[in-house]
C-alpha cells in the first residue's frame, strides 16, 4: 500500500506491490503491502528497523529530452568529420571554437589582483552593476534614469529576469495574460508555465515570406484584452532572426498604447545583432520615450560571453520614483526565497568592464568583431546559396533576418534530412545558429539547405 | 514636483494611483496596487550598525564569518582556486543540472567517500544556488509530484524557510524544536509532533548548527527520532548548511545524515557551500534526492532539471568551479579541512571566552548554552527588550530574539560583549 502522502499513478506500481512481503517490524506487527527496503548487507543492521514502503518517487516519469541541447549531445555523438552543429546558441569563432572575450580575461585578472571578498550581496545585486546595466539599456541620459524611475535586479541571466517578471505579474496581475510571439524562444513558454501566468500567441513568423507576419501581430495584439502584458525581442528575435523595422516599432507601439498593454522587452543580445550597444536598445528606448510603464530582462550570456555567469537584469521603468521603489522592494520579495541573492562574480565582470573606459571601448569593439564575423557568413551563405541554386528560389531574407540565428524556412522532415544525410545539426524548426558557422563551411552548407529544400519534403 | 509621499499613500489606500509627476510625460501607473515589501529584519540589523559612528559598536548580527579581526574570509584554497580559473577557461553554459565535477564531490562530502548509495547511482543530484536554491528545487519537486504533501518545519528556523515552501506553494506546519527555559532541545515536544504527524509527512531537519538557535539533538537523539521516523515513513529532507562549519570535522558534522541512511531513509539534502568555503556570494550549493534505484534517479533528476530551465537555465558556473577544483586536488583539499577546522575552532574558542567571562562578571544565571549550542549561532535567551538595551546603550547589533552570531566575537570584544549583556541581564 502506498504511503498516505501521496498517490502512486504509475503502472508500475501494482507490480511492486505484486512483489512486496510482509516484514515484521519491531514491535511484532505484520506490515502488509510494504517493500523490503533492505539489502543482505545491511540486514543485521536494521533488524529493529521498519520496512520502507513504495518508493514516494514512483510516480515520476522521466522528463523528455531538451529539444535544443539535446541536439548538442547527438552532434557530440557523431563520428563524421563533415558534421557541424548550427544548435548551439553560443558564439564561436571562425575556428569554430568558445571564445572568452579578451576584456572579459582582464576583467578577471583585475578582479584577481583586487583580492575582494566574497560577501553575500544583497537580494537586488550588485549596485555598480545595476547602474551599469540600465545605463547601457536606456543611456546614461535617459530621464528614466536621471528621475530614479527605473527599478533594477540584477538576475540570473535572460531567464532569471523573465522569470522573477513572471512571478511578480502572477502575484499583482494575476488577471492578466501574457502575448508570446510564434514562434518564440522554447523557454519562454516553460516559464510562464511555471510561474502560472496564462500565455496566448500572437502572429509573428510569415513561412511564405520568411520574414514578419507584421499585419498578424498588429491583429493579435489588438484583439487581446486590455492591460496584457505583450513579450517583445527587443532585437535579434529568437528564433527567426527577423526584427520589426523601425516604423513597425512604432506602430507596435501605437497599439500597446492604444489596448493600455505593457511592453515586456527580452532583450538578450544588446550589441551582438546589429553591432551598436545603443542601435539595439532603439525598440526599447523608443516605448520608454513615449512615457510607458515597461518590463525589460536583460542577458550578458551572448554579447560579453558570459554565458555560465547568470549574469542579467530585470529592470521595470515606472511612472514615478517611489512606484519603482515599490516595485523593486516586492521583487526582492520574489527573488528572496529562489535563491536569496544573486551570484557575484559575473556581476563584477560587468561592472569592471562598463566602468573603465578603456575596457568599454575594447568591449564595444570585440562585441562590433563577433557580430561581424557573423554578418560575413550571413553574406557568404547567401552568395553561396544564390550560386549554387539554380530554381531561381530568393534567399535574400537570410540577409534581412540578424543575430545569430536564421530561419532557414525548412521543415521538420528537411531539417531531419540535414542531419541524418549530411550531418548538420540544427533544432527541428529549421533554426540555424550562425554562430555555429564558419566561412569555410558555408558552401557544405548550401549544398545541404539546396538539397533538403528540393529534394525533400 | 513629486507629489509627497503622504498624499501619494492616502491615494494607494483608497486602491487608487499615484499620478506621476508631469515632466515624466507616463501615465498613470499601472502599479498603483504594489505594496512597499516589509524591510527584512536581519538586513536592517546591518543597515542599522553600518549607520552607527559609535567606535564601540558590535555587530553580532552578521550571518557571515569574521576572523578575529572582525574581517571578512577568504580562504586561501578559494584564493588558488580563483588563480587557476581566471582568464583560462571558457563560459560555456553547464548543463541544467550543473558541473558533474562538483555534484560528484558534494555527494561523497553528503554521503561519505565510500557511500553504497553513490555506487550504486541512486542518487539525482543537482547543483544548486546555495542552500536556498537547493530547498527551492526541492519544494517545487514536491508541490509538482507529491502536491498533497505538507512540510513539517521546526520551531525556530531560518526564516527564508518559510518563503521558500510558502512561494513554492507547500503546506507548512511546525514542529516542537527549541525548548526556551533550558535554551536547548526540546526532545520530548519534538517527538511528539513526530509520532502525532500524519504519516509520510516531510520533515526539514537541520543537519548541523540549526539556525538560528545552535541546538542540535545528540547522537543518540538523532537515532531515536530517526527511528520513529521509520515508524511513520516520514520523509527527512536534510539542511545542511554548515557541515564541517559546526565541529571543524566535516564527516561528524554529518553524523545525522548517515544515522538516517543506515536506517534505511531515502532522504533529500540542500547542501551550501557558503559558509565552509566562504563561497557566499557565488552562490554555490548541491541539492540531492536518493531514489530506489539508478533508473528513478534519473528520472529524478531530470524533473529537478525541469523546474530549473524555467527558473534560471543552469547554475552559475564561478563557484562550481571552485569547489570542484579544491575538492579534486588532495592538496587543496586538506588545506580547505585545515581551514574550515580553524573557523571552527576561533568560534568555538569564542563561545568559551564569551561564557567564561560572563562567569567571571558573576552572573547569577546560567551561560552553559553558550558552549553547549554549536555552530554560528547562539540562542541567548535574552528578550527583545534586554536586546534592544544592548542595541541602545551598548551598540551592540543583533535580531531581537536574542541570536548572537559568534561569527562577529572577536578576542578584541568579547569582553565587552559580555560586560554589556551581563549589564542587561543581572536584575532578571
Amino acid at each position: 500500500m502506498a504511503s498516505a502522502a501521496f498517490t502512486v499513478s504509475s503502472p508500475a506500481a501494482s507490480a511492486v506491490a505484486a512483489r512486496s512481503k510482509v516484514l515484521r517490524g519491531g514491535k511484532g506487527e505484520a506490515r502488509t503491502g510494504c517493500r523490503v527496503g533492505i539489502t543482505r548487507k545491511n540486514f543485521s543492521r536494521v533488524m529493529m528497523a521498519v520496512a520502507v514502503d513504495i518508493s514516494r518517487f514512483e510516480g515520476v516519469p522521466m522528463a523528455p529530452p531538451d529539444p535544443i541541447l539535446g541536439v548538442s549531445e547527438a552532434f557530440r555523438a557523431d563520428k563524421n568529420d563533415l558534421k557541424l552543429n548550427l544548435g548551439v546558441g553560443a558564439y564561436r569563432t571562425e575556428e569554430l571554437q568558445p571564445y572568452v572575450l579578451n576584456v572579459v580575461k582582464k576583467a578577471e585578472n583585475l578582479m584577481l589582483e583586487k583580492g575582494e571578498n566574497k560577501e553575500y550581496l544583497p537580494i537586488e545585486g550588485l549596485a555598480a552593476f545595476n547602474k551599469a546595466t540600465a545605463e547601457l539599456l536606456f543611456g546614461a541620459d535617459n530621464p528614466v534614469i536621471k528621475q530614479g524611475r527605473v527599478a533594477t535586479l540584477q538576475s540570473l541571466s535572460g531567464t532569471g529576469s523573465l522569470r522573477l517578471a513572471a512571478a511578480f505579474i502572477q502575484r499583482y496581475f494575476p488577471e492578466a495574460k501574457v502575448l508570446i510571439s510564434s514562434p518564440t524562444w522554447g523557454n519562454h513558454k516553460n516559464i510562464f508555465n511555471d510561474a502560472r501566468v496564462p500565455w496566448s500567441e500572437y502572429r509573428y513568423y510569415d513561412p511564405k515570406t520568411v520574414g514578419l507576419d507584421f499585419e498578424g501581430m498588429i491583429a493579435d495584439i489588438q484583439a487581446a484584452p486590455d492591460g496584457s502584458f505583450v513579450l517583445l525581442h527587443g532585437c535579434a528575435h529568437n528564433p527567426t532572426g527577423i526584427d520589426p523595422t523601425p516604423e513597425q516599432w512604432e506602430k507596435i507601439a501605437d497599439v500597446i498604447q492604444e489596448k493600455k498593454h505593457m511592453p515586456f522587452f527580452d532583450v538578450a543580445y544588446q550589441g551582438f545583432a546589429s553591432g551598436s550597444l545603443d542601435e539595439d536598445a532603439s525598440s526599447v528606448r523608443l516605448f520608454v520615450e513615449r512615457g510607458l510603464e515597461v518590463f525589460v530582462a536583460q542577458s550578458y550570456s551572448k554579447n560579453l560571453g558570459l554565458y555560465a555567469e547568470r549574469i542579467g537584469a530585470i529592470n521595470v521603468v515606472c511612472s514615478a520614483p517611489e512606484v519603482a521603489n515599490r516595485v523593486k522592494s516586492q521583487l526582492k520579495r520574489l527573488a528572496r526565497p529562489m535563491y536569496s541573492n544573486p551570484p557575484i562574480h559575473g556581476a563584477r565582470i560587468v561592472a569592471n568592464v562598463v566602468g573603465d573606459p578603456a575596457m568599454f571601448g575594447e568591449w564595444k569593439q570585440e562585441m562590433e568583431e563577433m557580430a561581424g564575423r557573423i554578418k560575413n557568413v550571413r553574406q557568404k551563405l547567401y552568395d553561396s546559396l544564390s550560386a549554387k541554386d539554380k530554381s531561381g528560389k530568393d534567399w535574400s531574407f537570410i540577409l534581412r533576418q540578424i543575430g545569430m540565428f536564421s530561419y532557414t524556412g525548412l521543415n521538420k522532415t528537411q531539417s531531419d534530412n540535414m542531419t541524418d544525410k549530411w550531418h548538420i545539426y540544427m533544432t527541428k524548426d529549421g533554426r540555424i545558429s550562425l554562430a555555429g558557422l564558419s566561412l569555410a563551411k558555408c558552401e557544405y552548407l548550401a549544398d545541404a539547405i539546396i538539397d533538403s529544400f528540393h529534394n525533400v519534403s | 514636483m513629486a507629489m509627497c509621499s503622504r498624499a501619494a499613500a492616502a491615494i494607494r489606500r483608497r486602491g487608487g494611483v499615484a499620478l506621476a509627476p508631469p515632466h515624466a510625460r507616463a501615465m498613470a501607473s499601472l502599479f498603483g496596487h504594489v505594496e512597499p515589501a516589509p524591510k527584512d529584519p536581519i538586513l536592517g540589523v546591518t543597515e542599522a550598525f553600518l549607520a552607527d559612528p559609535s567606535p564601540d559598536k558590535v555587530n553580532v548580527g552578521v550571518g557571515a564569518y569574521r576572523d578575529d579581526n572582525g574581517q571578512p574570509v577568504v580562504l586561501d584554497c578559494v584564493r588558488e582556486a580563483e588563480r587557476r580559473i581566471a582568464g583560462n577557461l571558457n563560459m560555456e553554459y553547464l548543463p541544467m543540472g550543473g558541473s558533474i565535477k562538483m555534484i560528484d564531490e558534494s555527494l561523497k562530502l553528503a554521503y561519505g567517500e565510500d557511500s553504497e548509495f553513490i555506487k550504486d547511482k541512486r542518487i539525482a543530484a543537482v547543483q544548486a544556488l546555495s542552500g536556498t536554491g537547493a530547498c527551492r528545487l526541492f519544494a517545487d519537486f514536491q508541490r509538482r509530484f507529491l502536491p498533497d504533501s505538507q512540510i513539517y518545519i521546526p520551531t525556530p528556523t531560518w526564516s527564508n524557510h518559510h518563503n521558500i515552501w510558502r512561494d513554492a506553494q507547500v503546506p507548512q506546519r511546525t514542529f516542537t524544536y527549541y525548548h526556551p527555559e533550558s535554551r536547548g532541545l526540546d526532545f520530548a515536544g519534538l517527538m511528539d509532533d513526530v509520532k502525532n504527524a500524519p504519516n509520510g509527512s516531510f520533515f526539514l531537519l537541520h543537519a548541523c548548527a540549526h539556525n538560528p538557535t545552535g541546538v542540535d539533538p545528540t547522537e543518540e537523539q538523532w537515532r531515536e527520532i530517526s527511528y520513529q521516523f521509520k515508524v511513520k515513513n516520514h520523509i527527512p529532507f536534510f539542511d545542511m548548511a554548515y557541515q564541517g562549519f559546526a565541529s571543524g570535522d566535516p564527516e561528524r558534522d554529518a553524523k545525522a545524515i548517515r544515522i538516517f541512511l543506515e536506517d534505511g531513509h531515502q532522504i533529500g539534502c540542500a547542501q551550501s557551500y557558503a559558509k565552509n568555503m566562504g563561497l557566499y556570494g557565488q552562490r554555490a550549493g548541491c541539492l540531492s534526492i536518493l531514489c530506489e534505484d539508478e533508473m528513478q534517479a534519473v528520472a529524478v533528476k531530470s524533473q529537478l532539471q525541469q523546474i530549473a530551465r524555467p527558473m534560471y537555465s543552469n547554475p552559475p558556473v564561478h563557484g562550481s568551479l571552485v569547489v570542484s577544483i579544491i575538492l579534486n586536488d588532495p592538496e587543496l583539499k586538506s588545506l580547505w579541512l585545515k581551514e574550515v577546522k580553524g573557523m571552527a575552532d576561533r568560534i568555538i574558542g569564542m563561545r568559551k571566552a564569551l561564557k567564561e567571562n560572563l562567569e567571571q562578571l558573576g552572573s547569577p544565571l546560567s551561560w552553559d548554552h553558550i558552549t553547549n549550542q554549536i555552530g554560528m549561532f547562539c540562542y541567548s535567551g535574552m528578550t527583545p527588550e534586554q536586546v534592544d538595551r544592548l542595541t541602545n546603550e551598548y551598540h551592540i547589533y543583533m535580531t531581537r530574539n536574542g541570536r548572537i552570531s559568534m561569527a562577529g566575537v572577536t578576542t578584541g570584544n568579547v569582553a565587552y560583549l559580555a560586560n554589556a549583556i551581563h549589564e542587561v541581564t543581572k536584575t532578571k
